[in-house]
């Protein structure tokens, strides 16, 4: 089980703007330790987020986004007290979900 | 046979007959595939050939938002969105990347086809927003400037 993300949902109209904020270090596998050694890729590959039961976004991520990734989006058809649940899912098998409720 | 073996079976076939009648899509239940071809292409031509397409064209119904100067190439914040009707799949790429491709993302009916994220980039380089809109392969780059090369190598 992964660190706990940050995910905030508010609704504006008819439009809820989701922002998530997950930990996780996403090595490349490029980056060398002090001894030199190559330290292994790992990272969030898989991220999916739902309202409810619906999928409203569906991600792959690459080594290339940045450390602790930030993601935002946003969505139509949410109602202030609805869940909103993001899961990701990293390159060694480690996942984390995390909810929120829209307000 | 005890009863919770005769359950898992029964719940197994109900959810096979339902996955073979088109009523669970298996799209619906598990995450998108992550393509390695697709995340080892070199170039946005090599991209858009892994993800089924062949040709793109520039577009002015895509948009990407980023700096023109990253301090720190580690975290450069972009954002892509498409006013083109019918997008399904956008994409954000950073050309001289050791690997272009930085995230994609299925964006389903009801959902605005507009992200934001962070990515790493190696140097100073061109971003792409590609994105799919009824079928069509669609882009728009521009140019990042790098002062700090943000992959630690």
């Amino acid at each position: 089980m992964g660190n706990p993300m940050r995910i905030r949902a508010s609704l504006t109209g008819d439009t809820v703007e989701v922002k998530v904020l997950m930990r996780h270090d996403m090595e490349t596998g490029l980056r060398k330790d002090a001894a030199g050694a190559l330290i292994p890729a790992l990272f969030i590959k898989n991220l999916v987020a739902k309202h409810k039961d619906k999928v409203v976004l569906d991600a792959n991520f690459g080594p290339s986004v940045s450390k602790d990734p930030f993601l935002s989006f946003k969505f139509k058809g949410g109602a202030a007290g609805d869940k909103v649940s993001i899961t990701w899912t990293d390159t060694a098998g480690d996942s984390r979900t995390d909810e929120a409720s829209i307000t | 046979m005890n009863q919770q073996r005769r359950n898992v079976m029964r719940i197994t076939a109900a959810l096979g007959a339902a996955f073979a009648a088109g009523i669970l899509h298996p799209r619906d239940v598990f995450a998108a595939e992550w393509n390695a071809a697709v995340f080892d292409a070199k170039s946005l031509a090599a991209a858009v050939k892994a993800l089924g397409g062949d040709k793109f064209d520039v577009s002015a119904d895509v948009a990407i938002i980023g700096p023109d100067i990253a301090e720190n190439g580690a975290v450069v914040p972009v954002s892509v969105s498409s006013k083109a009707p019918g997008t399904d799949f956008m994409a954000i790429l950073v050309d001289k990347n050791p690997s272009a491709m930085s995230a994609s993302f299925n964006i389903p009916p009801g959902t605005e086809p507009a992200v934001t994220t962070r990515v790493k980039m190696a140097s100073t380089s061109d971003v792409h927003a590609l994105c799919r809109a009824n079928g069509k392969w669609l882009v728009a780059s521009k140019e990042i400037k790098v002062t700090l090369g943000g992959c630690g190598g």
